[in-house]
């Protein structure tokens, strides 16, 4: 059974206590607002891209703990790199997120993005924890549209 | 079918003497049995949808092993024998609602294919640029999409009747929105998101002092409440089977027979026609007028099969049980720490919405759901609602019959565990 400490891990709660990056961004020049109509989540990730690499990020909005901690983690993980990586980057944590409870994944490249792979277990809450990262898409593709997840 | 239960009510108006025999009602309840999680299911998400008696199961079961076949055309035995059945479940749900002519209750999909028929039937033909239309700021979305579909295809002005901070509408701003130009008012009778009961009556009297008619969504009052639509003297009533422990799929409007005679059909097919040709086409009397194509046949017997089932055990007696259970939950909620409920007006049924500081109502539905606990959490469909209150979500606990004190009790552990958790 899939257990619930596995979910809300200390990092995940910390995260949503103290979410990193949560304000709004001075001088953001690729900006997308996300929405899980499921759930009532919202957010807007800010982003200043600069020859193609992601300068600064940061996000603001309302969400539950999973929501919450995936887009706050997901900030911290994607500031500095180039477009193409956090595209990539977002590749194996969707991978992560959606595989088989049995299947392995390689934890090396995820870094503290690890911490979310609990979510799997949880069908429900899949959504949750790829919003904010479909909402940075959607920012670095310079789409002007509100995301959601439905 | 006969739900043959003892039930004791000495006084139906002195709700606490009221009780229910909850253990053998549960029995009727298959689904009540099993475990979720490897804890026994306690499901308190029964404003979503309800669970279904086993008579529903097997009248729904009987009629598809025994009875099926086409209504209102066959020439054979199955057919007059589904066409008898189903139209006596329909004569079941007049009775209900206290309607006084079956030609009055039309089956729908719905409570939503209700409020959309009667904007596009009756919105369309007699409303106009200009006009307004009344609604609350608690409705459901189905009671605030489909007006405003209305109003973009004809020009007309949507009004909203605020609520305080209870839950309660404001009478008074209702009358001041109240003029020349409004030509509809469209309410609901129990909030889906607040548990509010509003005073349904004495807003369609105001209405109607000015001869405006009015359509209550009664979604969520019809699996608690008696009703009486000649005593309401309500115009239209829309409500949805599976909330009221009969199958999803089905649904009834009531409108009064003068204003049904009045609209045109809502959508066109077999069954609503009389005669057919190129040139023109005579349309069936009511309620077919407004039944096309082959209806949902199981779910209407099925329906009606529900109905006998809560007639049986008394609204009355479901009422005065469902508030008790509603004191003990609100009473025991409030003694968590950081807990808030939503929607705490004086008449309620039994629906209880809460926030809990620092932990979002998702949150609080996984955790309950890993101790076998359904709640609802989100915006309920009601998203101005958690707009008024604030909030971007709220968890909600919706109780029926079938619950029990244990299971809130169930609910109070399982919340504790949330706070140990987000602590």
């Amino acid at each position: 059974m899939s257990d619930l400490s596995e979910l809300y891990q200390e990092v995940i709660l910390d995260h949503n206590r103290r979410p990193r990056n949560f304000h709004r961004l001075e001088g953001a020049n690729r900006t997308a607002e996300g929405y899980n109509p499921l759930c009532g989540d919202q957010l807007t990730v800010y982003t200043r891209l600069e020859d193609e690499v992601i300068k600064d990020i940061s996000f603001q909005g309302s969400g539950c703990a999973i929501s919450k901690a995936s887009a706050s983690i997901m900030t911290d993980s994607v500031k500095g790199k180039t477009k193409t990586e956090a595209e990539a980057l977002f590749k194996k944590v969707h991978t992560m997120l959606t595989r088989g409870r049995d299947t392995k994944i390689d934890s090396s490249e995820l870094g503290k993005l690890a911490v979310l792979s609990g979510v799997c277990e949880f069908p429900t809450r899949v959504k949750c924890a790829s919003l904010a990262w479909h909402t940075l898409q959607a920012a670095l593709k310079g789409e002007g549209a509100a995301v959601s997840t439905e | 079918m006969k739900a043959a239960h003892v039930i004791t009510v000495r006084n139906t108006w002195e709700r606490s003497h009221a009780s229910l025999a909850v253990e053998r009602i549960r029995k009727d309840f298959p689904i009540l049995r099993q475990r979720v999680r490897g804890k026994p299911l306690v499901y308190l998400d029964n404003a979503a949808t309800s669970q279904k008696p086993q008579g529903v199961i097997d009248t729904v079961n009987r009629y598809y092993s025994a009875e099926n076949a086409n209504v209102h055309r066959g020439i054979h035995f199955l057919s007059e024998k589904a066409t008898q059945t189903y139209e006596d479940a329909r004569d079941t749900v007049r009775r209900f609602l206290n309607a006084a002519d079956t030609r009055e209750i039309i089956f729908v999909r719905g409570t939503t294919e209700a409020i959309n028929l009667v904007a596009q039937s009756y919105g369309r033909t007699f409303l106009t640029t200009g006009d307004e239309i009344v609604i609350s700021a608690m409705e459901h979305h189905s009671n605030i999409v489909p007006w405003q579909i209305l109003c973009e295809q004809i020009g007309a002005r949507l009004r909203v009747i605020p609520f305080n901070y209870n839950g309660e509408l404001l009478l008074d701003e209702y009358e001041k929105l109240l003029n020349e130009r409004t030509k509809f008012v469209a309410v609901v009778h129990v909030s889906n998101a607040l548990g509010t009961i509003n005073p349904i009556k004495q807003i369609i009297e105001m209405a109607h002092r000015r001869s405006i008619p009015v359509l209550i969504d009664g979604a969520q009052a019809v699996p608690h409440l008696r009703l009486d639509v000649q005593d309401l003297d309500c115009d239209f009533y829309a409500f949805s089977g599976h909330k009221v422990y009969g199958p999803t799929g089905i649904g009834v409007l009531y409108g009064k027979a003068d204003l049904l005679e009045r609209m045109p059909p809502y959508q066109g097919g077999g069954d609503m026609i009389s005669v057919v040709t190129f040139e023109k086409t005579h349309y069936n009397t009511l309620p077919y007028k407004f039944e096309a194509g082959t209806p949902n046949i199981a779910g209407g017997i099925g329906l009606g099969a529900a109905i006998d089932y809560v007639t049986e055990i008394g609204l009355e007696a479901v009422a005065a049980y469902e508030h008790e259970l509603l004191v003990y939950a609100t009473e025991a909620l409030s003694t968590i720490k950081g807990l808030r409920i939503i929607g705490t007006a004086k008449e309620k049924a039994s629906v209880v919405s809460f926030v809990l500081d620092g932990v979002h109502a998702h949150d609080i539905g996984t955790i309950l759901d890993h101790q076998g606990i359904a709640i609802r959490a989100g915006h309920h469909c009601a998203m101005p609602v958690m707009q008024r209150f604030g909030v971007p979500a709220t968890a909600r606990a919706s109780l029926a019959f079938y619950n029990t004190k244990e299971e809130v009790d169930a609910l109070i552990r399982a919340l504790h565990k949330v706070s140990e958790v987000f602590g």
